[in-house]
């Protein structure tokens, strides 16, 4: 037999509930039967102020008409009110005598309208004074709506959230509206007064007039409204009056009834009365541990709960209070706040932003690395990451500004669940959103598995941040930490600096030798090798045991894969300075071998683009060159302008200085791309401003040195390391900064990640100041590395592995040599060559 | 011919350095076949599904080859993407009595 349930209360608690028990297949276990004062359907009381802008209609904020009760099999009694509860007969009494019995009941009465009782705000017996309202339901606002055809000037009471739409609201319909608000600034619950007096100024450009400080004392007036008094004695002219001083629960009928009440009625985690295994309560007339709600979202998940439970779908499910946090329009203006509005702690971290004239006020607060508060006001770009953020206390960005700014990365500002599902993420590598989240959904839960999977992040890596938001998006919280990420490498489960203790301690020196001491079941792994080979090479220099297959290809052959598998070929150029004996060979060479494309890089070389594996011996035999290393995980180049050799502004030779650290630190392998730039003046004409390192000539015969800057996909002006007198200090510092870097970045961290991360003042304390007495360490370190330096090119006379250079695809135009002969599986016969590779044939 | 599996020998093992991978041309086949560490050849078609990238020119390990242009990534001995690609084939590939290796079509 179906249980009796009965509902008290038919606004939008009352309604999801129900709604939420109906989804769980709660119409086969109850009868239902809804109470509600007001004579109708149920509709979105939010949507109030909106019908009272214009912006809406009256048919289009009802939630659910009289049909849906009649099609979901619920008894409706609208317009009826519970005066009493019998919790020990399992009856409500009704205002008209009725009685109605239960098995479970809810009660969802809500909130109504808080009316300070100022004198003059109603007549004896009559209700308010004419031309006063109060705004909470759709008849106060119909009445308010015909009242105000016939009257010009209108004040509100109360300079909260409802207030400041009721006032937008009102000047639809009147020519002046005036908002009064006692506290001193406007949503004072939700802001800290100078996000109030931001809030103000734009309310005040809408031509809402603002007075706040203001109590009102008295409604003047003797058959309608004429006007209000205030406290200090001014009077404010008007024939209406809105009330919207907060609101109170309804709790009449359950304190009537026995049920523990304080502010709201008080309830557990199930969202039960306290001692009553039968009676429940949600929405805005409930209080759960000591906390009330006003809003609409933690109704949501009271409902849920509530359901859940109610039907037993999840006797477990339990409410642990919503974090509150809000985005709205209030009057024309954008409003974000969440937590917090002020610092409470002394150790609390705060940032704010004002810009008055603007109208765009930010704070956040951040305790612990957590955010624990934000108010947005104008600009509300970053609200769908800080809600995230706080709603699920995640890691915050270094750069702590960016929480405020989008710092150089556009696309953080969409958040992971506006995002449409078509709509591109990876812009590098073609992922979806869909494709993230169906990866999800078969059950990877970890960030870098889903980033495996899809290849989302994996080009430019700007992307990393909004795939990471849209997997704990995905995943619902579900996201599980991954333990990996800490890693150097994927494939051996140890930090950077665990890793190289180790291996120092067990004298490591091969890529096999990790994997067989460190890997789980000494298992290789190929995403691990070039990492691996790298920070070999930087821990051994000529004790390393190079074997080639941990080597990526471009680093087997030394020049860079192109997307059709041919090669570029860049020969090293120092500080891009060249000769015409130079340009003559490279344009040689360019003839003999019919290179499709010659091209100045970006790096001030010369790149031979589109040549075949199997010629580069040949080519680097030609050129006589040394390789540029325009391939690798290593130094690159160093950028310079002619300096004060020819400029007329130059005020350092910086080409000389280009040349000579290029000379130095060339082909030094690191975590990631190491490039340079030297300019001879401030004017940054090599652009050593945005330079992994840049060196910058400044009058009076000094340098200064930048690090940490980017200019690719990601851009970052470098941070000052230190100004120094001498070309040979720029060197020293630029070696020890550079092999400080090798030792502790992290595996494709390039400096513009790694500088702010250390952070410069400690890098300057380390490099400079030498805080931590291993300069002299890094520099040998660094000179053993610069000693170990061979021109790879070099191996153009012998290749050091069989068919190092052979082709691997049918490049433009490769002869395909038949199968001569087949044999029985097992006999011998003749080989079958790959066509196209000189040594092969030979 | 019909049914019966033949072995084309592409060369000595010792063509392919250890943990690499080079390219064969088989008829109008272009195969790539790897020589794992500890051992093992594998063999798969050559150019990868999604770009046509190089996969003789990848890294390896005991399970999977990492295309070298995009990182895609190929289990060797199924041929089955792990990156959401369409898979390679899968060619039976082994090393006879006198270190030759020996493709079986």
């Amino acid at each position: 037999m179906r249980r009796r349930l009965v509902v008290i209360g038919n606004g939008m608690a009352g309604a999801r509930t129900v709604e939420e028990i109906l989804a769980r297949g709660g119409g086969d276990q109850f009868t239902i039967t809804m109470f509600g004062d007001e004579p109708y359907g149920n509709y979105n009381r939010i949507m109030l102020s909106n019908l009272l802008a214009g912006v809406e209609e009256e048919s289009g904020i009802f939630l659910n008409d009289l049909a849906w009760y009649a099609a979901n099999g619920i008894t409706l009694h609208s317009g009826r009110r519970i005066a009493r509860i019998d919790k020990y007969a399992k009856r409500v009494y009704a205002d008209d005598g009725t009685v109605t019995p239960y098995d479970k009941l809810i009660i969802a009465t809500g909130s109504r309208a808080h009316v300070p009782p100022i004198p003059g705000i109603s007549r004896p017996g009559r209700g308010f004074h004419q031309g006063v309202f109060a705004f909470r339901t759709l008849d106060d606002t119909r009445a308010m709506m015909r009242y105000t055809r016939e009257h010009e000037r209108a004040v509100v009471i109360g300079g909260g959230l409802l207030g400041l739409e009721a006032a937008r609201g009102l000047q639809n319909h009147v020519s002046h509206v005036t908002l009064v608000h006692a506290a001193g600034h406007l949503m004072n619950a939700q802001l800290d007064p100078q996000a109030g007096e931001i809030l103000r100024r734009g309310v005040e450009r809408l031509g809402i007039e603002v007075v706040t400080g203001a109590r009102t004392t008295e409604i003047l007036g003797k058959h309608t409204v004429t006007g209000i008094k205030l406290a200090d004695g001014r009077h404010i002219p008007c024939d209406v009056v809105v009330v919207a001083a907060g609101i109170r629960a309804n709790v009449e009928v359950a304190e009537a009834s026995g049920l523990e009440v304080e502010r709201g009625v008080v309830v557990d985690d199930q969202m039960r009365c306290l001692d009553e295994p039968d009676i429940y309560a949600v929405g805005e007339c409930v209080q759960h541990r000591g906390q009330t709600y006003g809003l609409v979202a933690p109704l949501w998940d009271q409902a849920r709960v509530l359901a859940d439970h109610i039907t037993g779908r999840n006797p477990q499910a339990a409410y642990h209070g919503s974090r509150v946090a809000t985005k709205l329009k209030v009057a024309g203006v954008d409003v974000a706040a969440m937590g917090l509005k002020e610092p409470e702690r002394e150790d609390d971290e705060t940032l704010v932003f004002s810009e008055r004239k603007k109208g765009v006020y930010k704070s956040v607060i951040i305790r612990d690395g957590r955010l624990v508060g934000a108010t947005l006001i104008g600009d509300v770009r970053k609200v769908a990451f800080l809600m995230q953020a706080f709603d699920r206390g995640l890691p915050l960005p270094e750069e702590r500004l960016e929480l405020m700014f989008d710092l150089g990365a556009p696309p953080a500002e969409v958040s992971a669940a506006e995002l449409a599902d078509d709509a591109q993420v990876c812009n590098c590598n073609g992922v979806s959103k869909g494709m993230i989240t169906a990866c999800v959904a078969d059950g990877v839960k970890t960030v870098t598995g889903v980033v495996d999977q899809t290849r989302a992040g994996k080009g430019c890596g700007t992307c990393k941040g909004l795939v990471a938001q849209i997997v704990e998006w995905a995943a619902g919280g579900a996201i599980e930490e991954d333990p990996a990420a800490s890693w150097y490498v994927p494939g051996v489960p140890m930090p950077k600096p665990e890793l190289m203790r180790v291996i120092r301690e067990r004298g490591l020196k091969s890529v096999s030798a990790v994997f067989a001491t460190l890997a789980p079941g000494g298992e290789e792994d190929a995403r691990s090798k070039m990492g691996l080979a790298s920070l070999l090479k930087m821990m051994w220099d000529d004790e390393y045991v190079d074997e080639r297959d941990a080597r990526f290809i471009n680093d087997r052959v030394h020049a860079n894969i192109q997307r059709d598998g041919t090669f570029s070929v860049v020969p090293q150029m120092k500080g891009g300075v060249t000769t015409p004996a130079q340009l003559r060979r490279i344009a040689d060479v360019a003839d003999k071998y019919g290179v499709p494309m010659v091209k100045l890089t970006g790096g001030q070389r010369i790149d031979l683009l589109g040549v075949p594996k199997e010629k580069l011996p040949e080519i680097w035999a030609d050129l006589d060159m040394p390789s540029g290393y325009a391939y690798g995980k290593s130094f690159r180049t160093v950028k310079t302008c002619v300096g004060s050799e020819f400029c007329r502004f130059g005020v350092g030779d910086s080409t000389a200085l280009g040349i000579a650290i290029e000379e130095r630190y060339q082909g030094v392998e690191g975590p990631g791309k190491m490039k340079l730039a030297v300019t001879g003046c401030p004017r940054n004409c090599a652009e050593a401003y945005v330079k992994d390192l840049g060196v910058v000539a400044i009058d009076g015969g000094k340098w200064e040195i930048y690090v940490g800057g980017a200019a690719g996909a990601h851009v970052r002006k470098g941070d000052l390391l230190a100004t120094v007198g001498s070309a040979d200090e720029v060197i020293t510092l630029t070696g020890r900064f550079l092999q400080y870097y090798r030792e502790n970045a992290n595996w494709l961290e390039r400096t513009y990640a790694f500088v702010p991360r250390v952070g410069i003042e400690r890098l300057r304390r380390i490099v400079v100041d030498d805080s931590d007495g291993i300069a002299a360490d890094l520099d040998a370190a660094m000179a053993r590395a610069v000693a170990a330096y061979r021109d790879p090119w070099r191996e153009r006379a012998a290749p050091v592995t069989p068919g190092q250079f052979r082709p691997s695809l049918p490049l433009i135009e490769q002869p395909r040599v038949p199968v001569r002969e087949s044999v029985p599986a097992g006999t011998p016969g003749p080989v079958v060559p790959t066509a196209g590779s000189p040594e092969w044939e030979a | 011919m019909a049914g019966m599996t033949t072995g084309h020998r592409l060369g000595p093992l010792d063509d392919i350095p250890v943990g690499e991978g080079r390219a064969y041309a088989v008829g109008d086949l272009m195969i790539a076949v790897f020589r794992l560490r500890g051992g093992g050849v594998r063999a798969v078609s050559a150019v990868c599904p999604h770009a046509g990238g190089p996969l003789a020119d990848g890294l390896v390990d005991r399970r999977l080859v990492v295309c070298p242009l995009h990182q895609h990534t190929f289990d060797l001995s199924t041929g089955c993407s792990t990156t959401g690609q369409p898979p390679l084939t899968v060619y039976p590939v082994r090393v006879d009595a006198d270190d030759q290796l020996v493709l079986e079509m």
